[in-house]
């Protein structure tokens, strides 16, 4: 776990979303850092002056290019997107999310400055159902394995990251399975869901969510980038919230439909385009998944700032500001 | 009531505070207390902890619900309770019988209500639980997890009291000629738990449950179609419909026996399975012990 040094170069993928772009930001900002290199399909909607942005699909070769000649030492993968409707549909998803991924760990394979590689990814790969035990660990597969969208993606670079940490095992390898990110700045499929008038529950069911506020998760990316702690993590703020619980703290009404009239009527919302409602996140709005985060704060020696109860209401301070 | 009286709650005459002072100062108070209970509750103002153990919900509702079966219907005698320690984690291990689980929850009523440090039992359920609407999110709110090995030693290393029903469906739905013989206990998971976590086993006795609903056919079929481990038929149920349902007022002792320690056990005893074996059959011969000599002593089912 030594320092790599100073006068490094991070390149980040995804930079065009939120969270890429809040990573690329924090890095150019920190002294230990000497370049940023920032890549993604679209140009950054921010213009981030620390950061050198190279336009670039992961999915095709250029992307060895840029390794080798700006001599990146780490490269931090947040490229993995959550929803099809940020791809443009499921195929492209899929393709950016896997493709894209075997092509990034391919170059940072052949390109021997490479020293680090840091992996954004989620807890759904754990996936959720009954025989779940009430807390995942590290080491634990899961017992409903995802069968599809982005969990399954998800672990499917996982199991391309895993190959590629044996393939070239000087490179420091660090996986990042975060729960559902929540905060003031950022959209997801889960700030959606409580964002509705009235929010669909699946009757007779009440799960345990956790949440990870955008700037604890950002930190743990950024403390993985500057010191190396290999590894597979699980990153949540402590304790849980039901999902009750949170339906009630954001004050709007909740309706509890069946379990078959759920699938359904989440497919039809989604087909509006008003929220993407996967499988998984049925599932998972069904049963619920708690992490045990004990290894990711001995081993980081740093807790998230914000609690799970006190990350989800700083999305709730938010949307308070922008209804004023 | 046509002769009803409308009392205008927006009068000219201030009617609240006549009505407050009215009120016994203790009673008033147990109305503020329940009101402010129920906005907390409205307002998801309360806290889970990571299994989602509500303790507030469940004292305060599912308990509280349970209790007048407890003290008038079974009226449970419990003893023992000397056996559970204050602080620190045990496990509890008791038959299980009666169609419905209710000796599983009576167990949690006389820990909760009787036991002087007042203690909850976390008890180990299994996946169709957690598999069934409303069932599974009773389960979790009232603290109770999975029966795996990662639930059962995370809650025996934090301390708490655990509750597992080695027999299972097995016990609970074992035909009424078969009361009070304990059935195979599972594989003896409970006690690989115990051991690496180093906590005492309280083998416990229930006696009384088994006289609930005496099943006298399991209809096999009807089991099958609906995906469960058995479809009792008892004398009452299905004949009676929902009356059936009615468990019959047998008298209840809950006995916790003496701990039998694992700490005087190597470190890596839990995988010696003669060990586990001979710790599984001292306990179950410690409950079946107990089982006879509670039944001897009991004057009549419905004493």
């Amino acid at each position: 776990m030594g320092d790599l040094g100073v006068g490094r170069v991070v390149l980040v993928t995804g930079v065009s979303r939120y969270l890429g772009g809040q990573l690329a930001r924090i890095l150019s900002e920190d002294p230990a850092i000497d370049q940023v290199i920032g890549v993604d399909i679209v140009p950054p909607k921010l213009k981030l002056p620390g950061m050198q942005f190279v336009r670039a699909d992961i999915r095709n070769p250029v992307i060895a290019k840029v390794l080798g000649e700006a001599g990146v030492e780490t490269v931090v993968h947040m490229g993995v997107i959550a929803t099809p409707r940020q791809a443009g549909g499921r195929a492209t998803m899929k393709e950016i999310n896997v493709i894209g991924t075997m092509q990034l760990l391919a170059a940072c394979q052949r390109t021997p400055s490479v020293k680090a590689l840091v992996v954004k990814s989620t807890a759904s790969v754990y996936g959720s159902g009954p025989k779940d035990p009430a807390m995942f660990t590290e080491e634990m597969q899961p017992r409903h394995a995802p069968r599809s969208g982005w969990a399954k993606d998800s672990s499917e670079v996982e199991g391309y990251v895993r190959g590629f940490a044996r393939r070239r095992p000087d490179v420091a390898v660090t996986t990042l399975r975060f729960a559902n990110f929540i905060g003031p700045g950022i959209d997801t499929a889960m700030t959606t869901y409580f964002s509705l008038p009235v929010i669909p529950t699946v009757l007779g069911f009440d799960a345990r969510l956790q949440f990870i506020h955008e700037d604890d998760g950002l930190e743990f990316v950024k403390r993985a980038v500057l010191k190396s702690y290999p590894g597979t993590f699980n990153v949540a703020g402590s304790g849980v919230l039901m999902l009750s619980q949170a339906i009630r703290r954001t004050g709007h009404q909740r309706i509890a439909l069946p379990e078959f009239l759920f699938t359904p009527f989440g497919r039809s919302i989604s087909q509006a385009g008003l929220i993407d409602f996967t499988a998984e996140q049925v599932r998972y709005l069904t049963y619920g998944r708690v992490l045990d985060t004990a290894l990711a704060t001995s081993t980081f020696g740093h807790q998230p700032m914000y609690s799970t109860p006190q990350a989800f209401a700083s999305f709730l301070a938010r949307r308070e500001v922008s209804v004023a | 009531m046509p002769n009803a009286k409308i009392i205008p709650i927006r009068g000219e005459e201030p009617i609240r505070p006549r009505l407050v002072d009215d009120l016994e100062p203790d009673l008033l108070a147990r109305l503020m207390e329940f009101w402010a209970f129920v906005q907390r509750r409205l307002a998801g103002d309360y806290c889970v902890d990571d299994l989602g153990f509500d303790p507030e919900f469940n004292d305060k509702v599912l308990m509280a619900m349970m209790r007048p079966l407890y003290k008038s219907w079974f009226r449970v005698e419990a003893s023992g309770l000397e056996n559970i320690p204050d602080t620190t984690g045990a496990l509890v291990v008791a038959n299980h019988s009666g169609v419905i689980a209710l000796d599983a929850v009576m167990t949690q009523v006389a820990l909760l209500d009787e036991h002087p440090a007042h203690r909850h039992l976390r008890m180990l359920g299994s996946d169709l639980v957690f598999q069934s609407p409303f069932l599974g999110e009773i389960a979790r709110k009232a603290g109770h997890t999975l029966a795996c090995h990662p639930d059962a030693e995370r809650l025996l290393r934090d301390g708490e009291i655990v509750g597992v029903w080695p027999e299972g469906y097995k016990g609970i739905g074992k035909p009424f000629a078969e009361r009070y013989k304990l059935q195979r206990f599972g594989r003896g998971g409970f006690v690989a738990a115990a051991l690496r976590t180093r906590t005492p086993i309280v083998p416990t006795a229930i006696v009384g449950a088994e006289e609930t609903y005496p099943m006298i056919a399991n209809a096999t079929v009807v089991s099958r179609l609906l995906g469960l481990p058995y479809f009792p038929i008892t004398p009452t149920f299905p004949l009676l419909g929902p009356l059936g349902l009615i468990p019959l007022p047998s008298k209840w002792f809950i006995h916790f026996g003496e701990p039998i320690p694992t700490d005087q056990y190597p470190k890596n005893a839990a995988d010696d399975p003669m060990l586990v074996f001979n710790l599984t059959d001292q306990v179950r011969e410690q409950i079946q012990q107990t089982l006879y000599r509670l039944l001897m002593q009991r004057q009549s089912i419905f004493g």
